[in-house]
């Protein structure tokens, strides 16, 4: 069973985003996505200072099998990418919530936030699409 | 597995999924007058007229002792080469489906990219791909995607690049929201104009395009384009002759760095010129640009008993498992010639390519020598070349290529229609094959048509 950590919120498209407190967010892929991709051989974190939109391509998440596009579902701007995941981009298998966090937006928008799961909904959505 | 055709159902259910009328509405955006409405094959023919077709069809091919360049390069080919491609173990010019199962076909992909490595001094290539000018294309939308920190996707391009290449990659790039800017040539060394380029600094550019040797046959000034877009963070695109590396500088030294992406046309390495193709582009990269590199790499591994086996590697970009986000839509490449290339190159190797090289270059100063002692014949830029040169003579080129074609002499490649302010200009080029008495007669034969086209004017 996925791990799916009840202070974050969550999208259909498996990220999580962390509330900061400070108008910023952090955002990953969930342990759920992880685990469907398989072993990470590469992640295309985003430059800093990319303007993003809600549902717009943010990062690149690349596995032996595929290459899989990762959504911002918020508008902002990128403040800060996890520049380490270029050396290790196994963090985001081991760490999906700590070290293998992808980047970190300053909102536009933070009505935005409301619109996301939370984990109970995320967990039922993630078990739905499994069948 | 037999072969199971869409029912008209299966089609018309497709077609309203997406929202299509017809098949033909999915290639409107082509222009009506490309589309072929019909095709006039003739009922089929005896093996005796086919063959007599075909001797007649080879016989309107120009015969005459071959001094143009301009891109496709008259080169000795040994007989072995060919004879080892056409056997049937190698006789398919297609991507293997079941890739892995062609174990023998990778393996010779694998030292393909080892020996174009090599020959470049770059870290990684690709399998090839369709040619060079279109490889061109796909390296401009390589280095757009390679470069996240310029936003403006604008391509510096010399006015020195091949204008066939220019025109490929004005057409492959057009639509896709990328600037292809101009930098011209400086008239008095046939190189590109450096200080022109110098205008373009602290602006935000994508990538710098550099042509060695250009069109021209001119060598550029290689380090310092490479150390000026470095500093101004463009990335660099190498446009290189392969068979000129066995002696030139590659570009993986070109500057402190080296180039981020080199391509080029892999048809003097082993190729004939048969009419103009098929011909093979090659493409090589920085290893840190390997992810954004289109096209199949195939990789060395070994299996589950440690033995040593091939696997294509990278493939998670490509469009088989990508679809529209794949980093281009390369699928097939041109194997057959690879192939050819790399016998050709096994047989050379690097000592035998730096000889012949070396020759082609003797050989057009030899030819340039004699010419430029005619009068009227001079040379259009007093700058290094590799194996051709612009040459200006005083009557119009066009006619004097027509006169010397019906002397068996294919005397060059007139600049005019490319480069309107090189008018009276013609390029020529001599490879290893032109003997001491090939280049005699070309020279006699031009001062007898440069005569009797003085006296008619």
């Amino acid at each position: 069973m996925s791990n799916t950590p009840s202070d974050l919120k969550y999208t259909k498209s498996h990220e999580w985003i962390r509330e900061n407190g400070d108008g910023t967010v952090t955002l990953g892929i969930t342990d759920h996505a992880q685990e469907l991709l398989g072993d990470l051989v590469f992640v295309e974190v985003p430059e800093t200072g990319t303007g993003v939109e809600a549902g717009g391509e943010i990062a690149v998440v690349e596995s032996v099998k595929a290459a899989s596009d990762v959504y911002s579902p918020v508008t902002g701007e990128v403040i800060e990418a996890n520049e380490a995941l270029a050396d290790a981009p196994e963090s985001v298998n081991d760490s999906p919530y700590e070290n293998g966090w992808i980047c970190k937006i300053r909102l536009s928008d933070a009505v935005e936030l409301e619109g996301l799961l939370d984990a109970d909904s995320y967990a039922t959505h993630a078990e739905e699409e499994e069948h | 597995m037999p072969f199971i055709p869409h029912t008209e159902d299966d089609v018309r259910r497709m077609l309203d999924a997406i929202g299509a009328e017809s098949i033909e509405q999915l290639f409107d955006e082509i222009p009506e007058e490309l589309k072929c409405t019909s095709f006039d094959i003739p009922e089929g023919l005896s093996e005796m007229d086919v063959t007599a077709i075909m001797h007649q069809r080879a016989a309107q091919d120009a015969n005459g002792v071959c001094f143009i360049g301009a891109g496709s390069y008259d080169h000795h080919i040994p007989a072995a080469v060919w004879e080892l491609t056409t056997r049937g173990e190698f006789y398919t010019a297609y991507t293997p489906y079941q890739a892995e199962a062609s174990q023998g076909t990778l393996q010779l992909l694998y030292e393909y990219q080892s020996m174009m490595t090599a020959l470049t001094g770059m870290d990684v290539s690709n399998a090839s791909l369709y040619d060079g000018a279109s490889g061109l294309a796909e390296a401009v939308l390589m280095a757009v995607r390679a470069n996240r920190k310029s936003k403006s996707r604008r391509v510096l391009m010399p006015r020195t690049l091949h204008p066939a290449y220019r025109k490929t990659v004005d057409t492959i790039v057009r639509n896709q929201n990328i600037e292809l800017i101009e930098i011209p040539l400086d008239r008095s060394t046939g190189k590109t104009d450096l200080a022109a380029l110098e205008a373009y600094a602290g602006e935000d550019c994508t990538a710098l395009i550099i042509p060695q040797p250009n069109f021209f046959g001119v060598l550029e000034d290689v380090d310092a384009m490479t150390e000026w877009a470095s500093a101004n963070n463009l990335v660099t695109i190498a446009v290189v002759n392969p068979l000129s590396l066995a002696i030139l500088k590659p570009p993986g030294e070109w500057g402190t760095d080296g180039v981020d992406i080199c391509v080029g046309e892999g048809q003097p390495l082993g190729i004939p010129i048969s009419s103009g193709g098929p011909n093979y582009g090659f493409m090589c990269c920085k290893k840190q640009h390997v992810r954004q590199m289109p096209g199949r790499i195939i990789g060395r591994t070994v299996d589950l008993d440690g033995k040593p086996g091939y696997a294509l590697t990278l493939q998670a970009r490509e469009q088989h498992i990508r679809r529209s986000k794949a980093t281009s839509n390369i699928c097939t490449n041109q194997g057959l010639m690879v192939t050819a290339s790399t016998i050709h190159m096994a047989l050379m190797g690097g000592e035998g390519l730096a000889r012949t090289a070396s020759a082609c270059h003797a050989n057009t100063q030899t030819l340039v020598e004699m010419l430029t002692g005619l009068e009227g014949v001079e040379r259009c830029f007093d700058t290094p070349v590799f194996h051709e040169q612009v040459l200006t003579v005083d009557v119009p080129v066009a006619e004097v290529l027509h006169s010397l074609s019906e002397h068996d002499v294919l005397g060059g490649y007139a600049l005019a229609d490319d480069y309107p302010e090189l008018g009276n200009c013609l390029l020529v080029c001599a490879t290893e094959k032109r003997t001491e008495a090939e280049m005699q007669k070309f020279a006699d034969t031009l001062d007898l048509v440069l005569m009797t086209h003085r006296k008619a004017t």
